[in-house]
C-alpha cells in the first residue's frame, strides 16, 4: 500500500500535480477504509471465537459482556416471547379464580396465577439486561408484532380446564424450563432457575384438581375426560413446529440458548404424560398413540400443524381477546403510572429545594 | 339471644368482609394497571381470602349446625350475607379500588388491633394474624390515595370522584346492633366509637396529604350488615356461586 | 435519574434471606419511587417468605466495571492465594476455623 502512495507521489509533472494530490487523497482514503474493514472483521470475528469458545466452555455470559448481534437478538426474541408467554397466560386461568369452586382452590389459583404475573416480571428484567426496554417490549405485544405460547390463546370452559392447564400447560413448560436453566445468558438462566423453583407447585396443583375429578361424579369425570380432549393436542403443539421446521434450532444449540430439539422434549412430555393419564383413569384423545418397546417410548398421531400456524398467526379462538384484555389493562393504567411518577417528580423536587 | 348466636353474627360480618372485597380484588388480576401493582392487588385478595377462611370457619363453628367456611361462603343466599355495601362495591377504575380498600383498611386495622386482645382467644389469634396483613393493605393504600391525589390533575379529579362516590358506604362500616352491645357488655369486642375516632384521624390526615375534600353531603347508606345489598351483589354471587349452585353437593 | 420520563424507572432489588447473610441480589422492578420499589420489592421478590430485609437501589445508580478491564481488575487479586483460607493447611482435629 505505502509503495502505491510513494509511486504517486514522485510523480513530478507539474501539470499532473494538483490531480494527482487529488488522486493521493481518495487513495489514501480508500486503503484507510479498506484497512478499517479488514480490522474489524478480524476483530469481530476473535470476538465471536472467544465468545464461542467460552460457551463451549460453559461459561456464563454477563450482561455487559462481548455478544454477537444475533446472540443478543434471538436472546431478547426468545426472553420476551416467554414473559408475554407468562403474562398473557394468566388470563385463561383468570377467568375462573372468581368462580373457584371453594376457599381453598380459590387461594391457590390466585396465587397461582399471580406467580405467573412474577415470572413474567423476572423475565422481563433479563430482556431489560439486554438493552430492551420493558413498555416497549410489551408495546409489541399489543401490536401483534411479538408472540407468545399459542396454548394461551385457547378458551377455557370449565373449572377442569384449571386441572388441565396445571397438569399439561405447566408440565409442558417446565419440561421446556429446566433446561433453560442452564442457558448460556447468565439473567436469563438464574430467572428460569427461580421460575422453576416456584413453578414445581403449579403442576401438582393441576394434577391434583384432575385427579380430584377423575375419581368424582360423572359429571366431574366427563369435565375432566373433555378438558384433556381439547387441551392434549394445544400441548404438544406448546413445543414448537417440528425439527425440520424449526429455523432456530441449529443456532440456539450451538448457542446454548436451546439445550434440546423441540421434538425431543415433545417426546419426553408424551412418554411422561400418557402414564398418568392412565393412572387416574383418563383416556389420551390420539387413536394412533401406541408404546413401541423397541424405542422404550410411545408414537403419537400427527400433530395437526395446520391448526398450529393459524393459532401462532392470530387466528385461534381467543388471540383478540388475549391480546385486547393485555392492551386495555395497560390504557387504562396509564394515568395511575403518570400519576404515580408526577408525584414522585414532585417530591424529589421538593427534596432538593 | 345467647352469647354464642352474638358471636355468630359478629364473626360472619368480619368473615363476609373480607370474602367479597377479596372476590372483588381477584377479579382484577391479569388486568391491574401495570404489573407490580397486579401483583400487589392480588397478594392483598389473598389476604383477604385467607382471613375469610379462617373467620367463615370459626362462625361455622359457632352457628351450632355443621357449617363448613365453604358452605358459608359459598351457599347462603343474598341477604343472609352481611359485608358492609362498601365491599361490593364494583371495582371502577383504579382509583374508586385504591379508595374503597383505603376506607376499609383505616377501619379494619384499629378493629382489629383491639379484637387481637378479645377474651375470645380463637378470635383474637385470627386477629392478630389478619392485622400483620391489614397494616400493610393500610399503607399501601394510603400511600396510593396521596399519590394520586397529588399526582396530575387527571389524578386528583379522579380519586376525588372515587371519595364522592364511595364516602357515604363508609359509615354502615361503624353499624351496631344488638349482637356488638352484647359482646361489648362482656368485653369480647370493642365499641365503634373508639374506632371511629380511630378511623376519622386516619382519613382526615391522608386525605389532607392527598389534597383531597370530604364530600359536604354527609348522607349516609346502609343495609349490607343487615343482608338487604346493592344491585351489584346479585352478579358478585352469581360467580362465586357458580360451581356449588350448578353441581350440588360435590367435592373439588 | 431522569425524572422527566413518563415510566417508572428501574430498580435493582438485594434481599437478605435471613439474619447473618449479605444483601444478595435478585433481580429488578419497575416503581416510581424508593418507598413503591421496597414495596413492590416485597410482593415482587418475597412472596414465599424469601427475606426479611430488602434493599432498592435506582439502576441506573449502578456504576459497573467494564469486563475489557477484567484481566487488570480482578488478575492480581486471583494470583492472591494467600487471601483465600483454603490456602492454608489446617491439621486434622481442629474444627470450628
Amino acid at each position: 500500500m505505502l509503495k502505491l502512495i510513494n509511486l504517486l507521489l514522485i510523480t513530478r509533472d507539474r501539470k499532473h500535480c494538483s490531480i494527482s494530490f487529488v488522486l493521493v487523497g481518495v487513495v489514501y482514503t480508500y486503503i484507510c477504509l479498506v484497512n478499517a474493514l479488514f480490522m474489524k472483521n478480524i476483530d469481530i470475528k476473535s470476538l465471536e471465537e472467544k465468545f464461542q469458545k467460552k460457551i463451549d466452555a460453559d461459561i456464563k455470559i454477563e450482561p455487559n459482556d462481548w455478544m454477537p448481534d444475533n446472540y443478543r437478538a434471538t436472546l431478547i426474541r426468545q426472553i420476551s416471547q416467554h414473559a408475554h408467554s407468562e403474562i398473557v397466560g394468566m388470563l385463561p386461568e383468570g377467568n375462573w379464580i372468581t368462580r373457584a369452586p371453594n376457599l381453598r382452590r380459590k387461594a391457590v389459583l390466585l396465587a397461582k396465577v399471580q406467580d405467573e404475573a412474577g415470572h413474567g416480571l423476572y423475565l422481563y428484567c433479563a430482556t431489560e439486561t439486554l438493552g430492551a426496554d420493558r413498555e416497549d417490549t410489551i408495546d409489541d405485544l399489543h401490536s401483534g408484532k411479538a408472540k407468545y405460547s399459542s396454548i394461551f390463546n385457547y378458551p377455557t370452559l370449565s373449572w377442569a380446564d384449571m386441572g388441565a392447564i396445571g397438569w399439561l400447560v405447566d408440565g409442558a413448560a417446565i419440561m421446556n424450563q429446566v433446561p433453560l436453566c442452564r442457558c448460556s445468558y447468565g439473567p436469563y438462566a438464574r430467572a428460569m432457575v427461580r421460575v422453576c423453583k416456584e413453578e414445581s407447585f403449579h403442576q401438582r396443583q393441576g394434577f391434583e384438581i384432575m385427579t380430584k375429578l377423575a375419581s368424582g361424579t360423572k359429571e366431574q369425570k366427563e369435565m375432566a375426560q373433555d378438558a384433556l380432549n381439547r387441551f392434549w393436542w394445544p400441548s404438544l403443539m406448546m413445543f414448537g413446529p417440528s425439527d425440520a421446521d424449526s429455523k432456530h434450532t441449529d443456532q440456539s444449540m450451538k448457542w446454548k440458548i436451546k439445550r434440546h430439539t423441540n421434538d425431543e422434549l415433545r417426546q419426553q412430555f408424551v412418554d411422561i404424560t400418557v402414564p398418568q393419564a392412565e393412572m387416574i383413569g383418563l383416556t389420551i384423545p390420539d387413536k394412533d398413540l401406541k408404546w413401541n418397546e423397541s424405542t422404550k417410548s410411545y408414537t403419537y398421531g400427527a400433530i395437526n400443524w395446520d391448526e398450529f400456524w393459524q393459532v401462532v398467526g392470530g387466528n385461534g379462538p381467543c388471540n383478540k381477546e388475549r391480546v385486547d384484555a393485555r392492551r386495555k389493562a395497560k390504557e387504562d393504567g396509564k394515568w395511575v403510572v403518570e400519576a404515580a411518577m408526577a408525584f414522585a417528580n414532585k417530591r424529589s423536587a421538593k427534596k432538593s429545594a | 339471644m345467647t352469647k354464642q348466636e352474638a358471636l355468630y353474627n359478629y364473626v360472619l360480618r368480619l368473615g363476609d368482609d373480607s370474602l367479597i372485597l377479596g372476590q372483588r380484588l381477584a377479579e382484577l388480576c391479569g388486568h391491574g394497571p401495570i404489573l407490580e401493582e397486579d401483583i400487589a392487588l392480588t397478594n392483598i385478595s389473598l389476604d383477604l381470602i385467607g382471613q375469610a377462611t379462617l373467620f367463615l370457619d370459626y362462625a361455622g363453628a359457632l352457628s351450632g349446625e355443621t357449617k363448613s367456611n365453604d358452605d358459608l361462603a359459598f351457599l347462603r343466599l343474598e341477604k343472609e350475607y352481611v359485608n358492609a355495601l362498601l365491599l361490593e362495591q364494583p371495582n371502577g377504575h383504579f382509583g374508586d379500588t385504591i379508595m374503597r380498600q383505603f376506607l376499609f383498611d383505616a377501619f379494619r386495622k384499629p378493629l382489629l388491633e383491639c379484637l387481637q386482645d378479645s377474651s375470645e382467644k380463637e378470635l383474637a389469634s385470627i386477629a392478630e394474624k389478619a392485622l400483620k396483613e391489614t397494616k400493610y393493605h393500610l399503607k399501601h393504600s394510603s400511600e396510593w390515595v396521596i399519590r394520586l391525589g397529588d399526582g396530575t390533575d387527571e389524578s386528583h379529579e379522579k380519586i376525588q370522584g372515587s371519595l364522592h362516590t364511595l364516602y357515604r358506604y363508609s359509615h354502615e362500616l361503624f353499624f351496631e346492633d344488638e349482637s356488638d352491645f352484647l359482646l361489648q357488655k362482656s368485653k369480647i369486642v370493642p365499641e365503634l366509637n373508639s374506632i371511629k375516632l380511630e378511623w376519622e384521624k386516619t382519613v382526615k390526615n391522608v386525605f389532607e396529604m392527598a389534597g383531597i375534600a370530604l364530600p359536604e353531603n354527609d348522607w349516609k347508606f346502609e343495609g349490607g350488615r343487615q343482608g338487604r345489598h346493592s344491585e351489584h351483589m346479585g352478579f358478585l354471587l352469581t360467580e362465586l356461586q357458580y360451581m356449588q349452585r350448578t353441581y350440588p353437593n360435590m367435592e373439588w | 435519574m431522569t425524572q422527566d420520563k413518563k415510566d417508572w424507572p428501574l430498580w435493582e432489588v438485594f434481599i437478605r434471606s435471613k439474619q447473618g447473610l449479605n444483601h444478595k441480589h435478585v433481580g429488578s422492578l419497575r416503581a416510581a419511587d424508593s418507598t413503591m420499589a421496597v414495596e413492590n420489592a416485597r410482593d415482587v421478590y418475597t412472596r414465599r417468605q424469601e427475606g426479611i430485609s430488602i434493599w432498592v437501589v435506582p439502576s441506573n445508580l449502578i456504576t459497573a466495571s467494564d469486563p475489557s478491564d477484567e484481566e487488570s481488575l480482578f488478575e492480581p487479586s486471583a494470583s492472591k492465594v494467600y487471601r483465600h483460607p483454603t490456602f492454608y493447611d489446617v491439621p486434622d482435629g481442629i474444627s470450628h476455623m
